[in-house]
Order: C-alpha cells, then structure tokens, then sequence
C-alpha cells in the first residue's frame, strides 16, 4: 500500500474512532446524569467528575506520549514519530483546556472557590502551558528537520517536569495544610458511579486515540501528498 | 573534556567583561525590580520580612532568565558556533562550558541582591542562615540554568526567541522556585538546616535530573 | 604503510525540506592533491563542503578522513580538518590573538598564545594582534579567517568561494598564501563558480549540478575551456 493510501486509511479509522467516541461520550453523559446517583455530600455538581477526570486521565496520557516519542524522534529520527508527536499534542491542549474549565465548574460548589493549588490542578495547569509553548515554537521555525528536533527537546524535557511540579506542589501542600479538597474516589466509590466512570474513561481514551489518528493521518496525507508532487516534478 | 568545557566558559567570560554590557544590564536590572519589590507591597500587611524570600527568588531567577540568551547569541558573530562545533571537542563539552557561563551569572546576580535584600528590607541575617540560603541558591540555579542553556541553543536562531526563550523556560523554573522560597524562608525564620532538608533533596533530584537531561539532549539539538 | 585515502566520502545525500540537494555524491582525495569544484548557485557545493567538514548530517552516505568516519560524537575525526566559509567564524569581542589562541585551545595545541602569534604573522597580522574584528577590513578578516582555519596545521583544507570579491591583485595574494601555509602533503578542496581562481592551484577539477556530479577530471586544458564544455553538456 503506497504511502498516501495507508495515510488515508489512518484518516478514516480516526474519524470512525472520533465519532464512536464521541457518541460514547454523550451517552455517559446521559448515565451520569440520569442513571446515576448523586453523590451524597458534593450534590448535582459533581456529576462533572465523570467528564473532568477522564479528560484528565487521557490529557496525560496524551502528554506522556508526546514524550515517549519525543524520546524516540531523537533517536531514531524517523519523520512519522514528529508527525505523531504533533497530533498527540493538539489532542493534548485540547483535553487539558476540558480539564481546566470542568475544574472549576466542580469545585466553586464545592471547595468555594474557582481555583485551588493542588497538586494535580496545578499540574494540569503546566501541562497547559508546555502545550502552549510547544505549539508556539513549532509555529516559530520553519525548516520540518529543525522543527521536529527542537519540538522532541521540549517534548522530553517538559515530560520530566511535569512529575516534578506535581511532587513539589504536593510537599508544599503537606507543609502548609489547607481545606481538604473532598474528592470521591478509590474503593469508596460505589459500584454504580464507579462503573460510570469507567465507560467515561474508556470513552475518553477512545477520543484520545481517535482524534491523535485522525490528525496524525491528516499529517501523513500531507507529506505524502507532498513526496508524489517532488517525484513527479 | 571537562578542560575543553573550562576553555569555553573562560572565552565567553573574557569576551564579557571586554564588553561588559549583558553582566551589568543584568545586575542593575535585578537591583532595580529588588527595590520595585518594596514599593509593591502594603506595608500595614505585609513585613518587608515576610515579602522578602519571595522577592529575591523572583528577582534572581526573571533576571537570570533574561541572561539566558547571551550564552549563544554570542555565537552567532561571523557564525562562531561553527567554530566550535569543528573543532576536536565534544558537545558535551560545549553544553558543560556554556552551563557554566549561564550558572556564574546567575549566581553573580544573586551575589549582589542578596545584600541587598538584607539592606532594603531590614533582614536580620545570621551567619548559618546565609550559609544555608547560599546553598540553596547554587543548588537551585544549577538545574535551572542546566535547563536555560539547552533551550537557549534551542532558540538561537530563531526570530522570536527574546519571547519564545522565556515562555519555554519558566514553566521549568517551578521546582526550583517553589523548594528555593519555601528553604528560603525558613532558614531567614531561624530554623537549622536540617529543617529544610526535605526541600534540599528535591533540588538536588531536580538538579540531577535536569543536568544529565540536558547532557543527553544537547548533542543531537545541534545536529544540522 | 596503509593507502588509507585523505577523504573518502560515498553516497552522500542530503535534503533541505523536501528539496534533495545532494543526490548520492562520491568524493575521494588523496594527500597532496587540489580538487576545485565548479557548479552554477543552488548546485549543492556549500552543502557537500559543510557535509565534508561534518557540519551537516548526510541523510545517506558517510564521509571518512584518514579512514576515521566523521560523525557529531567522533570529535577526533575533525582534528584533520579545516574549513575556510563565507563567514569569519571569529568573536567580535575578543582580539585577534585571543581568537586564535581560543582556537588553539580548543585544538589543544601547545603553547596556544605564541602558536595564535605565529598564525597571525604568516598573514602579516601581528601588527593587528589586538585588534578586534569589526576594526578590520573585509581582506583583512578574510587573512585571520585562513590563519585561524590553517592554525592547527590540518591535512584537509576545505574552502567556499574564497576568491569571492577579490580584485586580481587580493586573488594572486591569496593564492600565493595557500600555496605556502597550506601544509605539504594536505589535500585541500576549493568550491569556486570562477575556476580561473584557483586554476594554477588545482590538479583536479569536478563540476557539481543540481545535487550530482557532471565531470570529474584531472585537470587539463584551461579554465574557458572546461566552462565551454560544461555550457555544452548542459544545452544537451
């Protein structure tokens, strides 16, 4: 299979996976909003779990990949891992900006306010920026060689990073004690809430997969696109 | 290597203080956002003590950022940096020289503004406690500038890079800055070095980390 | 005594974007011998120059001095080489000498202040040891570039359009400057779009065009004539 079928193939099974993800999605929403209880203490508002801690789940792993293969580009230097690592990366920002707004829609009922230092929302909040930064230079070099290689660099260095913000956010936590931060979790989540979670979770890991396809395709299409135009010129 | 790595650093330290402009620039600068610190608090909430720790890792660490930069831009003259990189020495070498360079001018801003910190706001300073904040400072800058001079040489050439370097930098300066306050402020509270060991270990992980990091990295950043 | 060649480059190609500049270049170069390279703007010279150096990363092929392959993390493969380019390579905040001396440093010659004064003197720039470079002339900058480049003696001299700007007289001197500080024995490798230049210096001449070689040839005849006939092969 050529180069630009096997790109147009990838194409089309991101976007089989985007939208069954998406309809996932909707229909856990639909469970968690219909068919599962409230939650005790936090009420109606912590429904929002459902979607903020799946996003979260697939905004690092979608960050830990860029970094994985960040590592390999560097090694290997092989285009189509730089072509990954930029799909992941939009998927990325785009599931820690859910992460970020959703935070704050649980919280403010129920820490009591929009915004709290701890360890994973400040985390998160890094991860944003180190998103922002990796799209702004690869916005500001223009040879694809350059640009891969400097992007992989700030792919590795930013995944060693981001567990040292949450390590030491999270010492500066434990010396200065503040309102406990209730969050529902572990084993004493009940089996029905925990299942919705679940399928929320696999939902939002199906989107990861579907969309990073889906642009990764787009890249592929793209260069291949471009290596039938030199041949032919 | 480590002698290559010494040559490098002596060089851009003689071609520094023949034109002097980037160290003083970076101390008067630092100074000056030290004194904008006490005209930014409210002195009936606020002890210049308290603001103290604070203002100096903020002031040392943006005015060692802003410093960044000059460890390659110095290389681009008349294409320098290919100079080095054909000659007979390592890159390792190169990122060992140029760390350096970056680290002493971090730490030569923090020689200036650390007196003056104590003088400005008042600070009761004992000998253990500048003893302690020294080593606290030297074991944050060493990650931090380690980290500098990789994006530095990442964004030498690059059109925007006196506001792509910052953006990409200071995410990285967190740790550092969050362990270097918190000691900070503790040691100046009066509290023995065992106190704050807990911190010193986490700059010293970061350190190692970010510095072989950086050792791994450099090399094929320079690939052309 | 081993017949390891002074410069065995195979295969050599390299892409800028999706542009192949060099598509699969052979090289090789014996000591003693001077290979001037002629290509119309755009051939690929600078790139097989910068590749040759170990500059640049061929995508394929390999390029070896003295037998060692020239990579990033073999540094002693590049001792043998020097490279004369378009840019001075030189600190606009260190004299003269002091860049010299840097570069002997770096080349861990003995003795890198007398060695940086006795480059400077074979340019007859010891009169200028404390200057600074942007206090200098262009000819100037162009003799410290060869001094610094040809400091640590090397066996490969690589040059980019050296005869560039010069008027006859600058030319003739800087011919004659290489024929007497290049070290006997080195080969040396000169990329040129005037092949007169270096026409009494080069006992070898190849033509590079759109990233490949079109002639590769002792030199004969005169440097017109190789002009014509490369006119002529491009028209068929």
């Amino acid at each position: 299979m050529s180069n630009l079928e096997q790109a147009r193939a990838l194409v089309k099974r991101g976007q089989v996976m985007t939208v069954i993800a998406v309809t996932a999605i909707a229909l856990c929403a639909v469970r968690a909003l219909l068919f599962t209880p409230v939650e005790r203490f936090q009420g109606p508002a912590q429904k929002i779990f459902y979607l903020h801690v799946p996003a979260a789940w697939s905004a690092f792993l979608a960050f830990g990949l860029v970094g994985i293969v960040s590592g390999l580009y560097l090694w290997l230097d092989d285009r189509r891992l730089d072509l990954f690592a930029e799909a992941s990366a939009e998927t990325g920002t785009i599931l820690t900006a859910i992460v970020l707004i959703t935070g704050p829609i649980w919280g403010k009922p129920i820490w009591g306010a929009w915004w709290v230092w701890d360890a994973r929302l400040t985390s998160t909040l890094f991860l944003f920026f180190i998103f922002i930064g990796y799209h702004s230079l690869r916005a500001a070099v223009h040879d694809p060689q350059d640009r891969a290689r400097f992007s992989a660099v700030l792919g590795i260095l930013g995944a060693m990073l981001i567990p040292f913000i949450h390590l030491t956010v999270y010492l500066f936590r434990t010396q200065h004690p503040m309102p406990v931060v209730a969050r529902p979790e572990g084993p004493t989540l009940p089996g029905v809430m925990l299942l919705t979670l679940l399928l929320s979770l696999g939902a939002f890991t199906l989107l990861y997969l579907g969309w990073t396809t889906l642009r990764y395709g787009i890249g592929r299409v793209r260069e291949a696109r471009e290596e039938l135009h030199d041949a032919t010129a | 290597m480590i002698r290559l790595a010494l040559t490098i650093a002596a060089k851009d330290l003689r071609a520094e203080l023949r034109s002097r402009t980037a160290l003083v620039t970076a101390l008067a600068f630092a100074a000056l956002v030290l004194v904008l610190f006490e005209f930014a608090r409210d002195p009936t909430r606020l002890t210049a003590a308290l603001l103290a720790p604070s203002a100096v890792w903020i002031t040392g660490t943006f005015a060692a950022t802003l410093t960044l930069g000059r460890a390659f831009s110095t290389e681009q003259d008349h294409h320098a940096m290919d100079g080095l990189l054909l000659a007979p020495v390592p890159r390792e070498a190169i990122f060992i020289g140029k760390w350096l360079g970056a680290l002493a001018f971090a730490l030569a801003i923090d020689v200036l503004i650390v007196p003056l910190a104590v003088l400005f706001f008042n600070l009761r300073m004992t000998a253990e406690a500048l003893a302690g904040i020294a080593l606290v400072l030297v074991l944050a800058k060493v990650g931090f500038t380690a980290v500098g001079t990789v994006f530095s040489a990442l964004v030498a050439k690059l059109r925007s890079k006196e506001l792509l370097l910052p953006l990409l930098v200071l995410p990285f300066l967190v740790p550092p800055l969050i362990g270097g306050v918190q000691a900070t402020a503790r040691l100046l509270d009066g509290q023995p070095l065992s106190d704050v060991s807990g911190w010193l270990r986490l700059l010293l992980a970061y350190d190692l980390v970010f510095v072989v990091g950086g050792l791994l990295v450099f090399p094929r950043l320079l690939d052309e | 005594m081993t017949d390891v060649p002074l410069l065995d480059a195979r295969g050599l190609v390299r892409a800028y974007g999706r542009t192949t500049v060099l598509r699969g270049i052979d090289l090789s170069l014996a000591a003693g011998e001077t290979l001037a390279i002629v290509g119309p703007n755009g051939a690929g010279k600078t790139t097989l120059l910068r590749c040759l150096a170990g500059l640049l990363r061929p995508a394929k092929g390999e390029v070896r001095v003295l037998g060692a392959l020239v990579k990033a993390d073999a540094p002693e493969s590049r001792r043998p080489i020097g490279l004369v380019s378009h840019h001075s390579l030189l600190y606009d905040d260190l004299t003269l000498r002091e860049n010299l001396a840097f570069h002997a440093r770096l080349h861990a010659l003995d003795a890198p202040d007398d060695r940086a004064m006795a480059g400077l003197r074979s340019v007859q720039l010891d009169q200028k040891a404390d200057a600074l470079p942007r206090d200098l002339s262009r000819g100037m900058l162009q003799r410290a570039a060869i001094a610094r480049a040809l400091l640590h003696r090397p066996t490969l001299v690589l040059l980019d359009e050296p005869f560039t700007g010069l008027d006859a007289d600058a030319a003739e001197r800087l011919r004659g400057l290489l024929a007497e500080q290049v070290p006997t024995g080195a080969g040396m490798v000169v990329v040129t779009h005037q092949p007169a230049e270096v026409w009494p210096l080069a006992t070898r001449v190849a033509a590079l065009a759109e990233g490949k070689w079109v002639l590769q040839e002792p030199k004969q005849g005169t440097p017109d004539e190789l002009l014509a006939r490369l006119r002529m092969g491009a028209l068929a």
